[in-house]
């Protein structure tokens, strides 16, 4: 039998949509147990979240001060204290996990590996590399304790409606003071969240301008979407560095893609080849993005994105 | 002595079109250009400015590859290392070995600062700098897109799903480096040929007491999937209209 422990990620109220994904890649795995670690000052909504989750066998309710804020350093040495007996340990493959997931690895001398898109096995697991341009079957010897994270895009969440058994747990493990939480800077707003949004619309450096940047929101708004953006465009300073969308921003899987002025750097491919449908408005024909697009359109931004706005107005 | 040290790694070059071997064995390294990991040349521009605030006195570099690795290392003296540890090693090298190598090398140059990049742009595995953190016993700031030292500290602005994160560490410290925190400088000409008589030290895994293992087996390298052809649409009407009747509005 696997028994698979998953770091499960949140705000401290919710759970983070991430690890719903990581139980539907544990269930994957040849005769499974599931167990959910929440780490935090206040445990219960977010356990009584996890505990929710199809497929999970229980939760362990972790409480302490020093989870107040979800940091590698000290949440790492609680989850090795706990991986004990469990054959896997995942995270998901967002910045929490990916920053996590390594140092726990390395406290429990294994291996790592990142950003599992399938599962063939216990111990045989898919990943890309190279940006998305190959993938890799990468094996581990039975008998290994496997540490991953998992890349939620290639996973469906784990339905609700499950009811898993809420347990505290404690671990004697050494709480470093080392590394202490400053400040977040979150944009808040009512927009859905662009990892999870069934709509995205993403706008590109030919936007030339944060000003311009602007009007994709009345797009997005009337679309019922999230809005991301291109490297070139978070760069230039156009939009805030989370609606990056690519192989070192978000990867996403939303059902309909609206690339706006965004040439198609490989870089950024990586990021949404899991959409269902990509659209992209560019005024360069020859632009790559029109070698992944289902629909394209070439022409003025300026033009099409105002008329677009008054179409669906 | 104040002192940095520096992780590079040599990949195929970030313009380089990646191709799958035909027989599924690797990807199509023979003959193609290669270079510092991206990441990487971000993690020495940042030491060298600290340096030229006057916050650090010198400034390491270090390699853990083949002998072809010099190469890069050159460069890196060339933008302005003051010397390079090369850690000789042929095959694979996964990250929690280049870690411990990592830890082997801030025990013996004892610096107060190790920055790395985020990840390698050939594995993608972001993971060798929260392993060098967890060995070391040291605070990690990864993904940094800002980096103020002060005294025995340092803050550190990361970049996050929800926005920017910032972290104040105690010194000494593993710092990664995100794509934002800097844009690192041209080597000119004058500098490579100062590069070439700067200090290159070579180690090995064995000398450092690191055993070279390798825990995951790469049993298939494939092509990822296509996406099939598109379809063209002339203008915004069309667009809507193509939309509605796929049900996707």
């Amino acid at each position: 039998m696997s028994t698979i422990l998953i770091v499960a990620e949140h705000d401290g109220t919710h759970l983070n949509l991430s690890t719903a994904k990581c139980v539907t890649c544990a269930a994957g795995i040849p005769d499974a147990e599931i167990t959910v670690a929440v780490c935090a000052a206040q445990t219960s909504s977010v356990a009584a979240e996890a505990a929710a989750l199809k497929g999970v066998a229980r939760v362990l309710a972790v409480e302490h001060p020093a989870n107040a804020h979800l940091l590698a350093a000290t949440l790492a040495p609680q989850i090795a204290a706990l991986a004990g007996d469990f054959t896997h340990v995942l995270g998901p493959s967002t910045t929490f996990g990916k920053d996590l997931m390594p140092r726990v690895a390395a406290l429990l001398d294994t291996a790592q590996i990142s950003d599992i898109m399938a599962v063939e096995s216990a111990t045989r697991f898919r990943r890309p590399i190279y940006a998305g341009n190959a993938i890799v079957t990468v094996e581990i010897d039975a008998g290994a304790k496997v540490v991953g994270t998992v890349r939620a895009a290639s996973f469906q969440a784990a339905e609700t409606g499950g009811s898993a058994p809420v347990e505290k747990a404690t671990t004697n493990a050494e709480i470093p003071s080392h590394t202490r939480f400053v400040s977040v800077s979150a944009a808040k707003n009512d927009r859905p969240d662009l990892q999870t949004a069934s709509r995205v619309v993403s706008g590109g450096r030919a936007l030339g301008s944060a000003e311009a940047f602007k009007t994709l929101y009345k797009l997005a708004d009337r679309l019922g979407a999230a809005v991301g953006a291109s490297r070139a465009a978070v760069d230039a300073g156009y939009a805030p560095n989370e609606l990056q969308v690519g192989q070192t921003g978000k990867i996403i899987a939303p059902e309909l893609y609206v690339a706006i002025g965004i040439s198609g750097a490989i870089q950024h491919l990586t990021g949404i080849k899991d959409a269902r449908t990509i659209v992209a408005i560019n005024k360069d024909s020859e632009a790559p993005i029109f070698e992944v697009a289902d629909v394209g359109l070439v022409g003025d931004l300026f033009q099409i994105v105002p008329e677009l706005e008054r179409l669906l107005g | 002595m104040k002192r940095i040290l520096v992780g590079i790694k040599r990949v195929v070059d970030y313009n380089v079109r990646i191709r799958v071997k035909p027989d599924a064995s690797g990807v199509i390294t023979e003959g193609v250009k290669m270079s510092v990991n991206p990441f990487d040349e971000i993690a020495l521009e940042e030491a060298l400015r600290i340096k030229e605030r006057g916050a650090a006195e010198e400034v390491i570099v270090a390699n853990i590859g083949p002998a072809d690795c010099q190469q890069q290392l050159r460069t890196c003296l060339a933008m302005g290392a003051d010397r390079a540890l090369h850690v000789q090693a042929d095959g694979i090298v996964e990250p929690l070995v280049a870690a411990r190598a990592l830890l082997k090398l801030t025990e013996r140059e004892q610096p107060f600062l190790v920055i790395l990049g985020k990840q390698a742009i050939d594995d993608d595995n972001s993971q060798t700098g929260q392993m060098l953190a967890a060995l070391w016993q040291r605070p990690q700031a990864t993904f940094a897109s800002k980096v103020e030292l002060d005294g025995d500290k340092a803050r550190v602005t990361r970049e996050v799903d929800a926005g920017l994160e910032t972290l104040e560490v105690e010194l000494p410290a593993v710092i990664t480096t995100d794509l934002r925190l800097n844009e690192p400088r041209y080597v000119k000409l004058p500098d490579i040929m100062k590069a070439k008589k700067k200090p290159l030290e070579t180690l090995t895994l064995a000398a450092l007491g690191v055993e070279q293992r390798q825990r995951l087996k790469l049993t298939r390298f494939e092509p990822p999937q296509q996406r099939q052809k598109g379809i063209k649409v002339k203008d915004a009407a069309e667009l809507v209209a193509t939309l509605k009747s796929k049900g996707l509005l």
